[in-house]
């Protein structure tokens, strides 16, 4: 839980027919890379991913190989709900066994469904899954949670275009300081009916970005207090006040 | 004297009992472990499976206006002999599948029961217990499932003998699509709007394939799977006169009681002896 507020903030939020993650990637150094926050599971199920990054790969890797034998077995995509679930069983157990550790990351799973389309989900290394509208993890994600509760009910009907603009204005309010969001550290990854996971960085990100500079919503976070900022849209979360973060460098 | 021998006999035979309950002992040892698949057996070397004991013959299957519809007779064989005259042979695994199967029917039937208890697991693990369809299999997923069983079990050499036919539906892009498909012992999988088995492929595909519609309704549907079955009972020597027919619709599945279907043996080329073996022999 700990190490997931430390990794630095990944929003999520879905529509009637699209799920679109963003997030923020840290550098350790500005000699480095900045570190991948969003990775492809299948083509109807991506994840966001919010502290320590070997755990969350390690847990990629595991979500990617049920996803291809569910497909070579029964011959259509795997169930995203199933997947959540299964994801969260294999949570618990690391907490109930005394040789192992929990996973220390926090996973966003946006997921469509070809019969109950677009969903979201957030685990936690306590091995918890809720479902939710839209909600933001990691360093300063309550700014980008409380963006999210005043414009959650609007996102029902929201085109991909403005569901892109949402993710990325609550994203701007995480933001440490006196950096601002960039087309090197931001990222944006979505899918939806008729649309295949798709990660939108770098210069096509930049398009985005433009549309927001021009509202003038970029830049550092929001001093909004944030202290009666409560719950997110779903299910209380169990993330109590967050510390403000000091950057730990395995993490992201 | 007498109570001596008595007392002797007496011995003995408790000696003998004795004996034989030790071997049975050990012997209930040494194949006291259990295996689904191959074991090594007593005589040394694994077990597989190399022939049908108690099969089952054809399955017909047709899709028609209004889903699709099987059929296959309730007999199950011993070799020659027809030994089992009410085997279930259509089987409805979940709302939205019907299975029916051909072949050895032990197998048959583990398939059905796995098929079953995967259906329960379903059932019981889906987000919500109020909304049935969320989590269930549909007859594609069946079928797809299948075939992966099938051709698994054959590259171990040690197949499940039986040629399964999938009927149901299935969903695609929101609308319920039928679904009619089978798979064999070999893992061999396809789709058809017809699917015949065993003898049906050879006495009644040829006659599907004439009569055969996209639109036939259930009656027409019903009537031309009668007649295949009468042909199969007229020609196939495994084949019984006592039916059942399911079919799958939008709205469930229904599988229906054995009845019999009339046949006529009154032709010409029926009635009398063939072979020379009328009368005693004599010239």
């Amino acid at each position: 839980m700990e190490s997931v507020k430390q990794g630095s903030a990944c929003v999520g939020l879905r529509s009637k027919t699209h799920c679109v993650i963003g997030a923020l990637k840290r550098s350790v150094s500005e000699l480095s890379s900045h570190q991948k926050k969003i990775l492809e599971i299948d083509d109807h199920i991506g994840i966001g991913i919010a502290g320590l990054t070997a755990d969350a790969r390690t847990l990629a890797k595991w979500m990617r190989n049920e996803c291809l034998n569910h497909k070579y077995v029964y011959g259509s995509p795997m169930p995203p709900g199933r997947l959540a679930n299964s994801l969260a069983d294999r949570h618990q157990r690391t907490t109930q066994t005394y040789v192992r550790r929990p996973y220390g990351v926090g996973l966003l799973l946006a997921t469509h469904d070809e019969k109950s389309g677009p969903h979201l989900y957030q685990t936690c290394p306590s091995g918890n899954v809720y479902e939710y509208y839209a909600t933001a993890i990691g360093a300063r994600s309550q700014s980008g949670k409380t963006y999210l509760e005043k414009h959650y009910e609007s996102l029902g009907d929201a085109t991909r275009e403005e569901m892109i603009l949402h993710a990325l204005r609550a994203l701007a309010g995480c933001v440490s300081g006196d950096d601002e969001l960039t087309k090197a550290n931001g990222s944006v990854g979505i899918l939806g009916k008729d649309e295949s996971y798709t990660l939108i960085e770098d210069d096509e990100l930049q398009y985005f970005l433009d549309k927001l500079e021009v509202e003038g919503t970029l830049g550092g976070g929001d001093d909004d207090n944030d202290d009666e900022g409560g719950d997110a849209a779903e299910p209380a979360a169990e993330e109590s006040k967050e510390d403000s973060g000091d950057a730990e460098a395995m993490e992201t | 004297m007498p109570g001596k021998n008595n007392h002797t006999t007496h011995i003995i035979r408790s000696l003998a009992l004795a004996t034989i309950i030790i071997t049975t002992m050990f012997a209930n040892v040494a194949t006291s472990t259990i295996s689904a698949v191959s074991q090594p057996s007593a005589a040394g070397g694994t077990q597989r499976t190399t022939r049908p004991i108690t099969t089952g013959t054809s399955v017909l299957g047709i899709k028609y206006k209004d889903g699709v519809m099987l059929a296959a007779d309730t007999l199950c064989s011993y070799g020659s002999m027809a030994k089992y005259k009410d085997a279930r042979r259509l089987v409805s695994v979940n709302p939205s599948t019907l299975i029916g199967g051909g072949g050895e029917f032990s197998d048959f039937q583990s398939i059905t029961d796995t098929l079953r208890q995967n259906a329960l697991e379903d059932r019981c693990t889906a987000d919500s217990l109020y909304d049935e369809e969320s989590a269930q299999a549909s007859a594609k997923e069946t079928w797809s499932y299948l075939r992966a069983i099938m051709y698994n079990r054959r590259n171990k050499m040690n197949p499940l003998w039986n040629d399964l036919v999938i009927a149901g539906f299935h969903e695609s892009s929101g609308t319920k699509v039928p679904f009619l498909g089978m798979v064999d012992k070999i893992g061999t999988a396809f789709e058809d709007d017809m699917i015949a088995t065993g003898f049906g492929s050879y006495l009644a595909l040829p006659i599907l394939r004439e009569k055969w519609r996209a639109d036939l309704e259930e009656g027409e549907a019903r009537a031309l799977l009668e007649d295949c079955l009468r042909v199969l009972f007229y020609r196939d020597c495994r084949a019984l006169n006592r039916v059942q027919i399911a079919k799958a619709t939008v709205d469930g599945v229904l599988v229906s009681e054995p009845y019999e279907i009339d046949s006529s043996w009154d032709s010409k080329s029926m009635v009398g002896a063939k072979g020379g073996l009328e009368g005693d022999g004599g010239w």
